[in-house]
């Protein structure tokens, strides 16, 4: 897998460690069972998940071509990150000739200094946020936090999360883990001038949202934004949204600054209608979102006249290294499969420490970070899922998540499995290399069975072994194997049985 | 080395490590779709008022009319306008007329009961009004910070789906896509309308294309 030439040697670097949220501090398991014991998040989740896939199965199935899209949109994808290079130099030629500069970040540390810079440029102490999940990645408002400068939130979901000194728990509706009282409290305790007369009406709440962060809008000077697609035709940028504070932010201030991974790039304007129908109806399970705002570069007399997009790496490049593994990087970020997981469903977004949640977060998460050891948070997360699938079927552009998890379980075993669990899987590879050693192996296996005793499960094993009984059972080898049986007078008898049965 | 420099040779080099499969991207959807006026503005109607958008229907000479009973139904006295709205639209509305202008800060917008603008095409499937800041739409910020957006669309910049809307846009121009009013439903998944955008969207479907402005 290491790539030698070019001038260039090695893997592309992961995203650094230390910035940003894209490691939790335990792993999925050890999260998962916090998680868990909180039933309010539980009930939450349920609703919440339960309620947007009864909506999307609705809207997408109005449209006859939805496979059709889907099939379109996938492609699309592979194609960009097929022919990146060009896409995103006809990009920033495209964004330049309308007036825009771009930035180019290697990882969270760059981006995070060139947004600080340009924000400090401004001499504004404030700047106003878009929903953002790049922003997010890198831990942008936290650094803007360290060198003095207040990054407001605007989403209503987002304000309440950041309000809360708290993290998103769903991509879409980050602060689904919340209920109206908690929030309630939460703007009573930290917005400047709220009403203290505030009760828990979701109107009331959303009203008291509008009032404080308007006099944000009509005075801050510089806005932050992600985007959810960047044209390299034409340069155009696109953001979805439904409350109208993405309107506000790309609209109002002086100076907007777009952070946006590399892999946001489409090729060509017309791929809007693909994309246009794909998102909302995967993400909200609406036909089309309140608000879609395009603008290309700078507009006289309309919108910012300073206009930045900083392009993001952070670990893209590693993940777009692994032919299998990029993939991943085709997610146009609707959330669908959060939304049909068993897993998620269970757990909420938290347990999985990452940006990212869910399905496609157990996929891009170790992607972007690498899985560093068997101790790391993030080589836990490719195991966070059954395999069912559900996943895949709802992924607006066929992502093949179940594939991508044996894959990266697979990895990790090979790369940080230096423990008993690789010397297992080589001693199974032997044994598997011929069918001589394979039933010697099976004969000694059966040596288990003393182990296991006679309740005919092992439940704890000494170390090196003892990872794998620590949160599972093993039940104990069978008496005899399958080729035993087959061989001995007992399987030829019923066998021989069966053969008679069939043809009577 | 420049960032720049060093992504694209990442790239570049993940590219050649792991070369790509080469894949035709096939288009199969549904575009060029096209239904009488009839039954493209029934789905347009239906869509509009699935969103909680107020539709209201006339012909050309009956527009002025129109928007006057609209706009004093809104309880609107104070009306902004973009510099290339047809004047006689608002000839019998008795309330202040501002027309906008780059020089107006966005802050005093605040000050408007409602705006009145034009649409550059509409999308019946998905009941989504596009704007693109022709002179008859103005700047984004008008049709954004003012509480009522009467949006005039007429049936002949109805397209049936997507495809064909986005068809009939020029890229550059900064867009707006609107459907239905501002809304969320970040607490407890319960939907609220009006945010920050526009409460209250009012839409008024003209029958015929409305002549342009002599002057």
């Amino acid at each position: 897998m290491t790539a030698v030439g070019l001038g260039l040697p090695g893997f592309p670097p992961r995203a650094p460690d230390g910035v940003g949220f894209l490691r939790g501090t335990e792993s999925f398991p050890e999260a998962a069972h916090h998680e868990l014991a909180n039933p309010q998040l539980r009930r939450n989740i349920a609703k919440a998940t339960h309620t947007i896939r009864e909506k999307r199965l609705r809207v997408t199935g109005e449209l006859p071509d939805w496979q059709a899209l889907r099939d379109t949109g996938s492609a699309v994808k592979v194609d960009t990150l097929n022919r990146l290079p060009e896409l995103l130099e006809q990009f920033e030629a495209a964004v330049v000739a309308r007036g825009g500069v771009v930035h180019w970040a290697a990882d969270a540390i760059e981006a995070d200094a060139i947004v600080t810079e340009l924000v400090e440029a401004t001499g504004s102490r404030e700047v106003i946020k878009v929903k953002s999940m790049a922003t997010q990645e890198i831990g942008l408002n936290e650094h803007l936090e360290s060198v003095g400068i207040r990054a407001y939130e605007t989403d209503l979901a987002e304000l309440i999360v950041q309000l809360g000194h708290d993290k998103p728990s769903h991509i879409l509706v980050p602060a689904i883990h919340r209920n109206r009282s908690e929030i309630r409290e939460i703007f009573l305790n930290e917005m400047d001038g709220v009403d203290p007369n505030l009760d828990d009406d979701p109107q009331h709440l959303a009203a008291a949202s509008r009032k404080f962060l308007r006099h944000k809008f009509m005075t801050v000077p510089v806005a932050v934004s992600g985007a959810n697609f960047g044209i390299a035709e034409t340069g155009t940028l696109g953001v979805v949204e439904s409350e109208g504070n993405g309107r506000m932010c790309l609209t109002l201030p002086q100076t907007l600054i777009t952070v946006m991974g590399i892999e946001k790039i489409i090729p060509r304007f017309a791929d809007l209608e693909v994309f246009l129908q794909l998102l909302p109806r995967s993400s909200t399970g609406e036909r089309m979102n309140p608000y879609t705002s395009m603008w290309t570069g700078v507009t006289p007399g309309d919108g910012p006249q300073n206009f930045h997009v900083v392009l993001l790496d952070n670990g893209r490049t590693a993940a777009l290294a692994d032919a299998i593994g990029r993939q991943a990087l085709k997610c146009i970020r609707c959330s669908a499969c959060l939304n049909v997981c068993p897993v998620y469903e269970q757990t909420g977004g938290h347990a999985y420490g990452s940006t990212y949640p869910g399905p496609i977060g157990a996929v891009l998460t170790p992607q972007l970070t690498g899985m560093t050891g068997k101790d790391d948070p993030n080589a836990s997360l490719p195991f966070a899922s059954s395999l069912c699938g559900a996943c895949f079927d709802a992924c607006p552009v066929e992502i093949d998540i179940p594939s991508l998890l044996i894959e990266l379980r697979h990895q990790k075993v090979e790369h940080t499995g230096f423990g008993p669990e690789a010397a297992a899987m080589r001693a199974a590879s032997i044994a598997m290399s011929s069918a001589t050693r394979f039933a010697l192996a099976q004969k000694a296996a059966g040596l288990g069975r003393l182990v296991a005793g006679k309740k005919g499960t092992i439940s704890t094993l000494p170390p090196p072994l003892s990872g794998w009984t620590d949160a599972r059972d093993i039940p104990a080898p069978p008496r005899q194997t399958f080729r035993q049986w087959w061989k001995s007078a007992e399987g030829r008898a019923a066998i021989a049985e069966a053969r008679a049965e069939a043809s009577s | 080395m420049s960032s720049r420099t060093v992504i694209l040779g990442r790239i570049r080099e993940a590219l050649v490590d792991a070369p790509p499969t080469p894949v035709t991207v096939p288009r199969e959807y549904r575009v060029d779709r096209t239904l009488p006026d009839a039954e493209r503005i029934d789905l347009l109607i239906d869509r509009l008022e699935d969103y909680d958008a107020r539709v209201y229907r006339c012909d050309t000479a009956h527009l002025p009319a129109m928007l006057a009973r609209v706009l004093t139904d809104a309880g609107a006295r104070r009306v902004g306008v973009p510099t290339g709205l047809d004047e006689s639209w608002l000839a019998d509305f008795g309330g202040e007329v501002v027309v906008d202008g780059t020089d107006i800060p966005a802050p005093d917008l605040e000050d408007l009961d409602a705006v009145v603008t034009g649409s550059a095409v509409t999308c019946a499937e998905t009941g989504t009004i596009f704007l693109d800041a022709g002179p008859d739409q103005g700047r984004r910020a008008l049709t954004l910070v003012p509480d009522v957006h009467v949006c005039v669309v007429t049936v002949d910049s109805v397209e049936v789906g997507v495809p064909e809307a986005l068809a009939r846009l020029v890229p550059e121009r900064p867009t707006t896509l609107v459907s239905g009013p501002s809304a969320t439903v970040d607490i407890e998944l319960e939907r609220v309308q009006g945010v920050h955008g526009p409460r209250h969207l009012h839409v008024v479907l003209v029958d015929q294309a409305p002549p342009r402005t002599p002057s």
